[in-house]
């Protein structure tokens, strides 16, 4: 389910580093929550995020969330299609639903994310309380 | 006690279903201490005639039997007989907010009607389900501009109804930032050269009325070309929007908001009333206050729905676009009736109608030798110099059952004596050669 | 389907309706005016060219009979008080008196102007008097505005007279307490007034954490905004010790008066401490909702905040006449145009007169018994998430319809195939999956009897047959709406169709 190359926040955002750079999304476990996405606001290219930081939200009918970096550094890309296609975000979370690629102005703080058996453990608990 | 639909005896059946012996003791939650212990200091209940006949006494204590010519932001436009009819279904009056929609598409098309209807008349994008009225209107579309820029300065026209300007001031007291007034030129339009200068790039947004407070008809093309130069965006308040029926309408505006009485609604002593506010399509999820869309039902069928709700208090909370909850609905409904009942043609009919009148009395004010103390276009309303300082003219109006026109005095110290007239369709000549006749004697 | 069950409503025909634009074409008859009796004026001369328009582009030409069929129409496939229950909880849908809608356009009232004279308005500011002094007595606060259009209106109101006192002390503070059974326009309207939310979170009986409380509050709370009865219908027991807390920090207690149909003769916001609360004249007062408006939010104050009401207020000249004073230096301002929404002010006030006193404590007795009747016969069939006593309201949760895939959203979509308008969704926060139902006085016995069977059916097909629950409801004019779709691609005006 979750794959094995990201590392995952608490706030349910999902990250792939290569090189300097990361390409976040949000989880499956996200969407599902969220229910059916209906619209996305991202950061603009050459935005700065800072890990932690709230860089744009995720809508549905009745929910709003927050998009919270958890990297820093400054935005390179973004998945413009999902103005359109917000639906993506609920059919393929970790594919063709990814946000933003964020060239980083430091290392991923990799020590505070998870790796994806962490995160579904994190998950189990979650859903436990 | 007469809309109580419960016999004592199905009280007493309901008491011992839920286990008490008296219906005291379903308030045993709230502690003796702040019990009322009394009853009500408040007369005994009254019948219907007896209703009726008091509310009729109090009527007979106000105006009854006048000729009005009070405009200045609540018109007394005739209201066609479908109106009220229609409004006074209870399907309509009696329904709550539409978070049904199963069974509430009567109000969510008729909304959507009305939306369509705004947007047509002012020529925006998208236009929201209504809101208060139109001086709440004002800082709603405020706060959007706000929102989208983050600049913190607004140039407010000086001939913008001056109730809406201080419900302005009200509403951003706590929110940083600054409101300048910019002053109106001897034709009654905003000055043009004080505008220039006070714009700069902290500057959000630019409010004109049009017509304005003094009836006097804007450039908004010309307003819209400077604040859109400076980045700062445009917003047109319409107080009388019977005059879109013959005026181009401000679509260089980004934001059109105002009052929609002028379609049908009572003027009940000043409300309740219907703000309408449209937009361009770039503040869509910017927008305070309800919105219907249109969707699909299970079946296929075309349908409505509130929708974008995510902007609204309920589930944005301190973040949302407004604290508004509730629309307008029922005065909105009035305003989609009578604009469909006016339609394209009557619309303009109507607007017609206001000009000439309004232009007739400007004619003969001058003709008796009075003067306009604005010289720019005028719709239905115009501004008469110096007469409301002539002894005894408000009396002798008042004796002859004609309320004349406001004295300007009273919201601009430098205006006193000069009155503000409104001439809708039923300002008949007589009734206009009357008046013109006392005020200029 | 379990469509035997349903006793109270039959199917009966809708006729479907385009859009008023689709049912236009060129040259139907307008409404028409008298004859121009005036020299017509050219616009374009009057106004000059570029300011005036062709035509509306897209705007209806229909006959009257058009329109009166088409809105007609639309009506029947809304559902109103007037049909049947309403059990919208927080929302009071209770009987709006036809009466009220009479003297509300009584010729005097209806078209009163409100820039004419006041000698020429005394009727208007007697009846903005009487209603005041009423409200006032059955609040028990001091002075009142009527000036608000809306609850949360009024919210915004109370919440800048609350903190033009705390600046006159001195220091406007940064917070307002709101606990997390609070309505949404709560942190909306205090961020209006400069004020960050800061949330309270209830104890296991659904009240105030007096202990978080004692906690939070500090110099740095400017108030605590209470609703009481709150949003599950459970009076603050602890309301005097609450009080007591709030001012001891020299904080002040806002009420949001959204439920005080359940105190209404019995207690008094001003005697439990509550320094300045709004009233719903659409809730409590029978005024109708309209579809979501027009409403009213009258703000009651006690004495240390009437210096700082809206303006205008209402003050008696030296002969006994009534007029509005428009100068009042510490005043938070206008909140609205001219005085009001004026015509819902005379519908309150036609109804506190239809009721005295003695009639106001029945309502509310009525109200309340209403309430318990339909607790006591549901409380087995769903489950019922705090015990405490309640008042006006009840709210139950779907944990156990839960377990089958059945949630309180799809409930209450069946509830209308039986006939009923459905309770509150989702709502208070504090519970999962609430189901707030709120019957008021108006409704009969037989009323509630058949709503506690409906309910039971309900509940019964949840376990039995889901899937009919599910895909309710089944008999509507038109079935579930697709709102996904409506907030993908918004569609939010009607277009001319483009000729390919």
């Amino acid at each position: 389910m979750y794959p094995a190359q990201f590392r995952y926040s608490e706030e349910h955002e999902w990250l792939q580093v290569e090189d300097n750079s990361a390409t976040v999304g949000i989880t499956d476990h996200a969407q599902k929550e969220l229910g059916d996405v209906v619209f996305v606001e991202l950061p603009k290219v050459g935005d700065k995020v800072e890990a932690g930081q709230a860089c744009g939200t995720v809508e549905s009918v009745k929910a709003v969330s927050e998009i919270y970096s958890p990297v820093s550094g400054e935005v390179k890309e973004v998945n413009t299609a999902l103005a359109e296609t917000p639906e993506w975000i609920n059919q393929d979370p970790h594919g063709k639903a990814w946000m933003m690629k964020v060239a980083l102005s430091a290392p991923a703080p990799l020590d505070r994310l998870m790796t994806a058996e962490q995160y579904e453990e994190y998950l189990r608990k979650e859903s436990a309380e | 006690m007469r809309y109580l639909p419960k016999s004592p005896e199905e009280r007493r059946q309901m008491l011992a279903e839920i286990g008490c012996n008296a219906v005291e003791q379903l308030f045993a939650g709230i502690p003796s201490e702040v019990r009322l212990g009394r009853g009500l200091k408040l007369e005994p209940g009254q019948s219907e005639p007896e209703i009726i006949r008091c509310f009729e006494q109090w009527a007979a204590e106000n105006a009854r039997g006048f000729t009005s010519f009070l405009g200045a932001g609540a018109y007394d436009h005739f209201q066609p007989v479908i109106v009220d009819a229609l409004v006074s279904r209870s399907e309509f009056s009696t329904a709550y907010t539409p978070y049904q929609p199963e069974i509430s598409q009567g109000t969510l098309q008729a909304i959507f009607e009305y939306q369509t209807l705004i947007c047509q008349l002012t020529g925006m994008d998208v236009a929201n389900a209504s809101l208060y009225d139109g001086s709440t209107a004002l800082p709603e579309a405020v706060m959007m501009t706000l929102r989208a820029s983050r600049r913190r300065r607004v140039l407010v026209g000086r001939s913008v109804h001056p109730e809406y300007r201080q419900v302005l001031s009200t509403y951003l007291q706590h929110q940083d930032l600054k409101i300048e007034e910019i002053p109106f030129a001897e034709s009654g339009e905003l000055d043009r050269a004080a505008l220039p200068d006070r714009l700069g790039t902290d500057v959000a947004a630019v409010v004109v009325q049009s017509p304005n407070f003094f009836g006097t008809v804007e450039d908004a093309a010309w307003v819209a070309a400077q604040a859109q130069a400076a980045g700062a965006a445009l917003i047109v308040m319409i107080a009388e929007p019977v005059s879109l029926g013959i005026l181009r309408p401000p679509a260089e505006a980004d934001i059109v908001a105002g009052e929609a009485q002028s379609f049908g609604v009572p003027l009940s002593y000043g409300g309740p009333y219907v703000g309408f506010l449209a937009a361009r399509e770039k503040y869509l999820r910017n927008l305070p206050g309800r919105l219907v869309g249109q969707t699909t039902d299970v079946r296929g069928e075309r349908g409505f729905c509130l929708t974008l709700a995510t902007r609204e208090q309920h589930i944005r909370r301190e973040k949302a676009t407004s604290n508004i909850c509730t629309n307008q609905a029922l005065c909105a409904l009035m305003a989609a009736i009578f604009l469909s009942a006016y339609g394209k043609q009557g619309l303009r009919q109507l607007a017609l109608q206001n000009l000439s009148k309004a232009h007739y009395a400007g004619e003969r004010f001058q003709a008796a030798g009075a003067s306009l103390r604005f010289r720019g276009p005028y719709f239905n309303e115009l501004v008469v110099g110096g007469i409301g300082k002539r002894q005894g003219v408000a009396e002798r109006l008042l004796e002859e059952k004609i309320i004349g026109g406001l004295d300007l005095g009273r919201f601009y110290p430098e205006l006193a004596g000069d009155l503000l007239f409104c001439f809708t369709e039923k300002a008949s000549r007589e009734a206009i050669d009357k008046l013109v006749g006392i005020s200029t004697k | 389907m379990a469509d035997k069950d349903i006793k109270k409503v039959r199917r009966h025909l809708t006729q479907r309706e385009a859009l008023i634009f689709e049912r236009s074409s060129p040259g139907k008859p307008p409404f028409a005016l008298p004859p121009l009796d005036v020299p017509p004026v050219d616009p374009a001369d009057a106004l000059g060219a570029q300011r005036v328009r062709e035509q509306i582009e897209g705007f209806p030409e229909v006959s009257e009979f058009e329109v009166v069929r088409h809105f007609t129409r639309l009506s029947t496939w809304n559902y109103g008080v007037d049909t049947g229950a309403y059990l919208l909880g927080s929302c009071t849908m209770k009987y709006n008196p036809k009466v009220n809608e009479v003297v509300a356009r009584v010729d005097g009232i209806g078209n009163a102007h409100p820039y004419q004279p006041e000698m020429l308005s005394q009727g208007c500011l007697k009846i903005h008097q009487l209603l005041s002094e009423l409200l006032l007595e059955i609040v028990g606060l001091d002075a009142i505005t009527l000036q608000p259009a809306a609850g949360a209106h009024g919210e915004m109101t109370g919440l800048l007279l609350v903190r033009a006192y705390q600046e006159s002390k001195g220091n406007p503070r940064r917070k307002v307490l709101i606990p997390d059974s609070a309505h949404g326009t709560n942190p909306a309207s205090a961020a209006i007034a400069g004020y960050q939310a800061q949330n309270l979170a209830s104890n296991r009986q659904g009240t105030v954490d007096l202990e978080q409380l004692d906690r939070l509050m500090n110099e740095e709370v400017a108030a605590l905004m209470l609703t009481n009865p709150n949003t599950l219908g459970i009076f603050e027991n602890e309301i005097v010790r609450i009080a007591e807390i709030v001012h001891s920090r020299g904080g002040l207690l806002y009420m949001d008066g959204a439920n005080m149909n359940a105190l209404m003769g019995i207690s008094r916001p001003g005697d439990f401490g509550v320094d300045v609360m709004h009233l719903n004249l659409h809730k409590t007062f029978s005024t109708p909702h309209g579809g979501g408006g027009p409403g009213a939010g009258p703000v009651a104050v006690k004495k240390i905040l009437e210096p700082f009401l809206p303006v205008p207020v209402m003050v008696e000249n030296k002969d006994g006449s009534l007029a509005y004073d428009f100068n009042r230096p510490r005043s938070i301002g206008r909140v609205r145009a001219f005085y009001g929404n004026f015509g819902m002010l005379v519908r309150a006030l036609a109804y506190i007169l239809a009721n005295g006193a003695e009639g106001l404590r029945l309502t509310t007795e009525d109200a309340v018994l209403n309430s318990a009747y339909i607790r006591k016969k549901l409380e087995g069939t769903y489950e019922l998430p705090y015990s405490s006593p309640t008042l006006h309201e009840c709210v139950f949760s779907d944990k156990k319809q839960a377990q089958r895939g059945v949630h309180t959203g799809d409930i209450a979509k069946r509830l209308i195939d039986y006939g009923f308008h459905p309770y509150t969704v989702s709502f208070p926060l504090v519970v999962s999956g609430a189901m707030m139902i709120e019957p008021t006085e108006s409704e009969s016995k037989q009323e509630l009897d058949e709503l506690v069977d409906a309910l039971q059916a309900i509940a019964r097909e949840a376990e039995q047959e889901p899937e009919t629950v599910l895909g309710a409801p089944h008999t509507t004019h038109l079935g579930r709406l697709d709102e996904v779709q409506a907030a993908r691609h918004p569609v939010l005006r009607w277009k001319p169709p483009t000729r390919e």
